[in-house]
């Protein structure tokens, strides 16, 4: 039985009288440890499929399996690591991790234990040093670390990124990706990661799974990504392997799925 | 200011770095004149332009209420009549007869069971008119319009429902005070960002947790221009709730100074309530920054 099974998911909106149809017949599976990325022009649906995992926003028909249980609501069991970080501004970067690590562990460590595992997550991004200070007080890469501490921190079965590294300038965008890639190798998490740019989905999957246009957006094409870990940018840029999947992503994206713009 | 504000910092800097004797000399010469320059600058924009005017605007006063005719005292008059209430607020003759202090005292215990009570339920109201679209369509037009209402026109009615004065004046402070409180408070909850519900969705926080960890810091900038405007309009309504109940409060000062014509003494309690009123005004605003200042990071 596969980890996570998302079968035959179709999703629409209503407005008004009228229903879009977002996403048609989805079909994916997903093992235990395995890193997706879902690439696809703006407007695909990316985002709607990860806030159907998530549980954020519910399947029309069809349906979504975490180990087999069906999945209808949020949950800290798939935490989601927002694309503008969605830190609690009142809090500082330690009391934003407390909250969900009282929430989730709340009755099954104490206050002892919490506090090192606050600690333990903070330290995974690299984040200790700034434990006390508010959101506004750090930068844009900062935050989406202890963004990621947060969802780490709930020990969920699946992480969810939607776009973590959108917002952020290229430096700082290499920075988290290796973060995250050291993460995965050491924590051997499954996770799923909304991207639109094609070398952090080649350097950080096992899988990219390459989204046609929307209306009524489904899964084109899927890439495994057979490079063994752990990986260096570096050393990759001139490695056919990662050439060749860089190629067909973007063959997939900008010949077969080119994004026609409405007229306007 | 741009300049204080950018010597301070830097003398913090360089203190280490530098050798000490140079941090020693200039802190004694620079601190007292700093501070004596700051105290003339502050009296100088803030203090001396109101005071100025004040006297400018009495001098008119004087001349304008100084001739045969004319129905209201002068400044002159306040104080020949009226010095006792101006220069000691707080004595007591007897029950009926006592300074302007304790009277504004007796007002404001009374404007703070008003006042805390429209904020509880203020708040409240307002939290489930945000969160709910349904009872927002519903309610929304129905205080848009009982917002309007002025305090007075409560008394009747609230004398009815209690048939009593001391809960009935409690009730129009409170039903005066209520409407901004509400309708910035659910203002506020429908501008939470999504982002935090669904923060809080993942987090599967309940309903309690939700208002006390989300809601209210996000909502309490919000929240406390609500109840700034309210503790405003609850002391506005404090003359109208105390027609009602006598006693000794600042608002039937007014009321009974008018029925026995001693016009001096209600220009007197009239700047009692206008100041009681600007420091409540403040100290809310001061309240919400204290609060408030997380949120907006």
């Amino acid at each position: 039985m596969s980890y996570l099974k998302i079968d035959r998911v179709f999703k629409a909106f209503a407005s008004g009288a009228r229903a879009t149809e977002v996403l048609s017949d989805i079909r994916l599976t997903i093992e235990k440890g395995e890193c997706v990325s879902i690439i696809g022009h703006s407007g695909c649906g990316k985002s709607t499929l990860l806030n159907l995992v998530a549980g954020l926003t519910q399947v029309s028909t069809g349906v979504i399996k975490l180990e087999g249980r069906e999945v209808n609501a949020p949950g800290p069991d798939r935490a989601v690591v927002f694309q503008n970080h969605s830190l609690l501004p009142w809090l500082t970067v330690y009391d934003n991790v407390n909250l969900a690590v009282t929430k989730v562990f709340g009755a099954t460590r104490t206050k002892a234990e919490r506090h090192a595992w606050i600690m333990e997550n903070l330290d995974l991004v690299q984040m200790t040093h700034a434990a006390d200070k508010r959101p506004g007080e750090i930068s844009g890469g900062m935050r989406q670390r202890v963004g990621i501490a947060r969802a780490l921190a709930m020990e969920p079965k699946i992480l969810l990124l939607d776009e973590p590294f959108g917002a952020l300038d290229a430096l700082t965008r290499a920075h988290l990706q290796d973060a995250v890639m050291d993460i995965h190798a050491r924590l051997k998490n499954t996770m799923i990661m909304i991207t639109h740019d094609v070398d952090e989905a080649v350097l950080l999957a096992d899988r990219i799974v390459m989204m046609t246009n929307g209306p009524a957006a489904t899964i084109g094409e899927v890439l495994p990504v057979t490079m063994a870990r752990p990986r260096d940018r570096i050393a990759l840029a001139a490695q056919p392997d990662y050439l060749r999947a860089r190629e067909a992503v973007l063959r997939f994206l900008h010949e077969r799925h080119r994004l026609v713009e409405a007229a306007e | 200011m741009m300049a204080v504000t950018a010597l301070k910092p830097k003398a913090a800097v360089a203190a280490p770095a530098k050798t000490a004797d140079v941090v020693r000399l200039a802190t004694p010469i620079a601190r007292p004149a700093r501070v004596a320059g700051k105290v003339l600058r502050f009296v100088g924009e803030n203090v001396a332009p109101p005071m100025i005017v004040l006297m400018i605007l009495l001098v008119i006063w004087q001349v304008a209420a100084s001739g045969d005719a004319s129905g209201l005292p002068s400044p002159s008059d306040v104080w020949a009549q009226s010095s006792e209430l101006i220069l000691d607020p707080f004595f007591v003759y007897g029950t009926q007869d006592i300074g302007l202090g304790w009277r504004v005292l007796t007002s404001l215990e009374r404007v703070a069971y008003g006042f805390g009570l429209a904020a509880i339920v203020g708040v409240l109201t307002g939290a489930a008119i945000g969160q709910s679209i349904w009872l927002m369509r519903g309610l929304d037009p129905i205080f848009q319009v009982l917002r309007t209402v002025p305090p007075l026109a409560w008394l009747p009615i609230s004398l009815a429902a209690f048939m009593d004065s001391a809960p009935s004046a409690i009730f129009v402070i409170f039903i005066t005070a209520i409407w901004p409180i509400i309708i910035n408070t659910a203002a506020g909850v429908r501008a939470i960002p999504q982002d935090y519900r669904n923060v809080a969705a993942v987090l599967r926080l309940n309903q309690i947790e939700f208002f006390f960890k989300i809601m209210v810091p996000a909502a309490a900038p919000y929240i406390f221009s609500g109840l700034r405007i309210g503790v405003g309009l609850s002391w506005l309504a404090i003359v109208a709730a105390e027609m009602l109940t006598g006693g000794v409060g600042i608002g039937f000062f007014i009321w009974d100074a008018w029925n026995s014509s001693r016009l001096t003494d209600i220009i007197v309690a009239l700047v009692y309530i206008g100041v009681t009123g600007f420091i409540l005004d403040r100290l809310v605003g001061w309240l919400g920054g204290i609060i408030a200042r997380g949120t907006t990071a």
